[in-house]
């Protein structure tokens, strides 16, 4: 379980460190100003942190069958 | 550890498209504009649901020619994670429809389609819950299984392709394939389908060994009787 947890969290921070250096070029219109400020960052990092948090729960509930699994 | 790493290689992709689905870039269009991004998340319910229900035919398929129960709740759970997976597609479509075709609900072949693909999955669970005895109840259930998923393809696969459909790729209209910077955005949407596909049968999983759990509850009772 630990090792997936590592795992899964430097796989992340490479994602991460990747998608900000792969910035492209600005000038064209979309949500650049959004990005400009930086503050789109914060919306990929609330629903990165929901979907962390779904994760979580899920693996609480894999452990608790598990549990229940080897008791029966 | 080795029967889980599909579990956290679902959830590593499905971290992988909330980045770069937000952060990458994509072709520029009119009145989609960032909108365009909602193929990584909205689009992919939808074929996630389509995935899980082929699962599910094939384990209906299989329960017909075994008979054992285990294969009809393992269908049965893939219809019903393949159910929320429609809410979910029904939902954020709806969303999404406001703001590029003007309405909540357009009448649209493949709208129409995907409701009534919803109905008939929800009759399936109805029919499996009017049926007392468990061997009748497997046997109609797969049977009607089949049929359910024969009538999905046919709604969201065939008829909107043979009308006027505001969605991509249907009466006329040209798919996302054809626009060229297209290349960029398979790289996130292929993967977010394999993605939420793997974490929707994680989720599956888990309630069928809730319910292996329950019969083994119920045995148990049975021989203190």
């Amino acid at each position: 379980m630990k090792n997936t947890l590592v795992l899964l969290i430097s796989t992340l921070f490479l994602l991460l460190s990747g998608s900000v250096l792969a910035q492209g070029p600005e000038g064209v219109e979309m949500a650049d100003v959004m990005r400009s400020n930086g503050k789109i960052y914060v919306v990929v990092a609330v629903v990165a942190i929901v979907f962390a948090v779904i994760t979580v729960y899920l693996i609480s509930i894999d452990r608790k069958l598990r549990k229940l699994e080897k008791e029966s | 550890m080795k029967r889980h790493w599909w579990k956290a290689l679902g959830v590593i992709i499905i971290f992988y498209t909330i980045i770069q689905g937000f952060l990458g870039e994509v072709p520029h269009y009119f009145i989609l504009n960032e909108t365009i991004r909602n193929m990584y998340f909205h689009v992919t319910m939808w074929f996630a649901m389509i995935i899980l229900m082929l699962a599910s035919v094939v384990y209906s398929v299989k329960h017909l020619s075994s008979g054992t129960r285990i294969s009809d709740l393992r269908a049965k759970e893939l219809a019903l994670t393949g159910v929320v997976l429609a809410i979910a597609g029904l939902l954020t479509g709806s969303l999404w429809a406001k703001y590029t075709w003007g309405a909540f609900w357009v009448n649209d072949a493949k709208l129409n389609g995907a409701a009534v693909t919803f109905l008939i999955y929800l009759a399936y669970f109805i029919l499996r819950n009017s049926v007392e005895d468990q061997q009748k109840k497997g046997r109609l259930a797969a049977v009607y299984n089949i049929f359910a998923f024969v009538m999905m393809i046919v709604f969201l696969g065939i008829l909107p392709r043979m009308t006027d459909s505001l969605h991509p790729g249907n009466g006329g209209n040209p798919g996302f394939d054809q626009y060229d910077l297209d290349a960029q955005m398979q790289m996130v949407f292929r993967p977010a389908v394999i993605g939420w596909t793997l974490i929707a049968v994680w989720i599956t999983t888990l309630k069928i060994r809730y319910h292996q759990l329950l019969w083994k509850k119920e045995d148990v009772k049975d021989e203190q009787l």
